[in-house]
């Protein structure tokens, strides 16, 4: 297998040696940047897979770099195959999902180990979402009360009670596979849950969702 | 607010604020419904009904305007995130336009009341060109008060000069709205005067009323400029030298008495990890934690006990919680079956993660407790182990709860917790 390319932002030196020592030679760090001008030059430059990004940043924060990379690029849905993997300290609420929605695949804390960040930088080039278990509490926090399968099809909105069994699981700490075998589904189903979670989370204008962003001032 | 009150929050005295945030005109229907627990159309609704009784609405809508201090908006914001917010690290959250034209129609409505009360009471009809001027060189002075007052609010430093009390941050806009509040002043004071007929009576009355406000200004005025500078100097070093200190202390005590202990024990890499770990969960509380008020709530009860675990054991207790509750009397034996199960899983799984997962719903609580260590087989655990036994199963089902084990041997172990809710009065949002 190919090894990915991978830039790392982050405004630690010391915080980015640690962690291109820790990824070794699983990935390819092609190039490290310090804040958002000097990330959006890196990425536009290298093209890279995936991008491990800070979401405190000087110049703006992780999303700003998102945002600006978006703008260079069109939808980050059609134009670039680069992909984010936000990577930080903070994990109060309104950062992980404020970063989910600026177009983050997925978020990690800085406690994760090397080899899970590896796995976790492998799904995310892959297109998959990568939700810590955290993240996932974090979602169904944001989603609360939503639970009525009859409404299901009208509202897209919406967490589905199978989209919710996923979240609950992945917050339980159980593995993508796990999750599998727990709910008699294959990981590809998994990982399709997952991201149609994601685009929620991401395109969501759901009244509770808007509400609950915008008690923390995201929106 | 549907949230049960602090302790803290109970005791002072509750204040109304006009709404900075969800308003038509001034907010004040929104802070007067939220402040008496009504609906905001009924308020809304109130305020119209009340203008056909001869424009009482309009008045008492201006006169609450006036009356009631702007709502902060200042929502408790973690040390760390404000910091990084700060340093713009954060990106910008969206700054609100903070234009208010509410003094401006305020006073503009109460004048229009006043007058149409007097009009109806005397019967004779008032010179309104004067008394409208006047008015709306008082809203456009008010105005600019208003906006000066949000701009000491959004002052950093906490510094306060005479000027900058009066002018605020606004730049030219604020002169401007100064000079032309004035100019309306004495225009309207000047053709007050005119009415008399004689242009030097109406001199007369101008230089009389200039020559008063001049005099009044001349006494009060360095007294004023005493009062807020001494104000503002000793708020500007009472806050830097306490933060200062706090800022110390905690280093002192945390960071540094951490930081030696992990060179003594260099050698001993789970010492070490553990050091760490419980370093990194303070810091982060400190940074991260928006004030929390003690362990009143499931999330932070079983924060504290999963670090009573990590303390004690070398492993990382990851919590996660959906929702939140208070904690009641009834539900500690779901927090102390919680304890124990991720107690016995750090002991006995060998396992370097514990997942911990709490759900708070109207209709009850539930806890997962997952490890991914060595398993056992429930079937088979000895009569004699009280652990699983009493004090998680046992104790659960005493209190109305129910627990579950689930275990592979090889895979791992989840302990489910659930305890319904019975007080359901509890839930009136």
């Amino acid at each position: 297998m190919t090894r990915r390319t991978v830039v790392i932002v982050d405004d630690h030196a010391m915080f980015r040696t640690g962690v291109r020592a820790e990824l070794g030679g699983s990935v390819d760090v092609v190039a490290e940047a310090a804040d958002v001008d000097e990330a959006v030059r890196a990425v536009l430059e290298h093209q890279p897979e995936v991008v491990l990004l800070d979401v405190h940043l000087p110049g703006g924060g992780g999303a700003e770099v998102m945002r600006r990379c978006g703008l260079a690029h069109g939808p980050a849905t059609s134009g670039s195959p680069t992909r984010f993997l936000a990577l930080s300290v903070s994990d109060a609420a309104e950062d992980v999902i404020g970063t989910i929605r600026a177009g983050a695949r997925g978020y990690v804390t800085k406690t994760i180990t090397g080899p899970e960040l590896v796995a976790a930088i492998e799904r995310v080039a892959g297109g998959d979402a990568v939700f810590s278990p955290r993240l996932a509490g974090f979602v169904l926090d944001a989603f609360a009360g939503t639970i009525e399968v009859a409404a299901v099809d009208e509202d897209l909105d919406r967490l589905t009670e199978r989209e919710r069994e996923v979240m609950r699981l992945i917050a339980r700490g159980y593995s993508y596979k796990e999750v599998g075998a727990e709910l008699f589904i294959s990981i590809k189903t998994v990982e399709t849950h997952m991201s149609s979670v994601l685009r929620k989370l991401q395109l969501s204008s759901r009244h509770e969702l808007t509400r609950w962003a915008s008690d923390r001032r995201l929106l | 607010m549907s949230q049960t009150p602090s302790p803290a929050a109970a005791l002072a005295p509750r204040r109304a604020y006009r709404s900075g945030t969800d308003r038509w005109l001034g907010g004040v229907a929104s802070g007067l419904a939220e402040h008496l627990g009504l609906p905001l159309l009924w308020v809304r609704l109130g305020f119209v009904a009340l203008v056909a009784f001869g424009g009482f609405g309009v008045v008492l809508y201006g006169a609450l305007w006036m009356f009631l201090p702007a709502d902060r908006q200042l929502t408790p914001v973690s040390p760390g995130l404000d910091a990084a917010t700060r340093q713009g690290k954060r990106g910008g959250r969206p700054q609100r336009r903070l234009t208010d034209f509410g003094p401006l129609v305020a006073v503009g409505a109460i004048a229009v009341g006043v007058l149409l009360f007097l009009t109806l009471a005397t019967g004779r009809t008032l010179s309104y060109g004067p008394l409208l001027l006047a008015g709306a060189g008082v809203a456009v002075l008010w105005w600019q008060a208003d906006e000066a007052q949000r701009a000491r609010w959004r002052d950093p430093s906490g510094r306060m000069g005479p000027l900058r009390a009066i002018v605020g941050g606004g730049g030219w806009r604020a002169w401007l709205r100064i000079v032309a509040g004035l100019m309306l002043l004495i225009a309207a004071i000047v053709l007050f005067s005119l009415r008399s007929g004689s242009l030097t009576v109406a001199l007369n009355v101008g230089l009389a009323a200039a020559f008063g406000i001049v005099g009044l200004g001349f006494m009060v005025g360095p007294w004023l400029l005493r009062l807020s500078y001494d104000l503002s100097e000793e708020r500007e070093a009472r806050v830097r030298s306490e933060e200062r200190a706090d800022v110390a202390a905690h280093l002192h005590d945390s960071v540094l008495q951490t930081l030696a202990l992990i060179q003594r024990s260099a050698d001993d890499p789970a010492t070490v990890n553990r050091l760490a770990r419980a370093q990194e969960r303070d810091l982060r509380s400190w940074l991260f934690d928006a004030d929390e008020e003690g362990p009143t709530t499931l999330a932070a009860a079983l924060r504290a006990v999963a670090a009573e675990v990590e303390d004690a054991h070398p492993v990382h207790v990851e919590v996660v919680c959906v929702g939140d509750a208070p904690v009641t009397e009834e539900d500690r034996p779901l927090v102390l079956a919680a304890r124990e199960a991720i107690g016995n899983a750090a002991r006995h799984s060998g396992a370097g993660t514990v997942d911990v997962y709490a759900e708070a719903t109207p209709t009850g609580v539930e806890i997962f407790v997952r490890d991914r260590g060595t398993g056992f087989d429930p079937t088979r655990v000895a009569e004699d182990r009280q652990g699983l036994r009493s004090s998680i199963i046992g104790r659960m089902e005493r209190h109305g709860g129910s627990a579950s084990v689930r275990s592979i041997p090889g895979e791992g172990t989840e302990v489910r917790l659930s305890l319904p809710n019975r007080t359901t009065t509890q839930e009136t949002p």
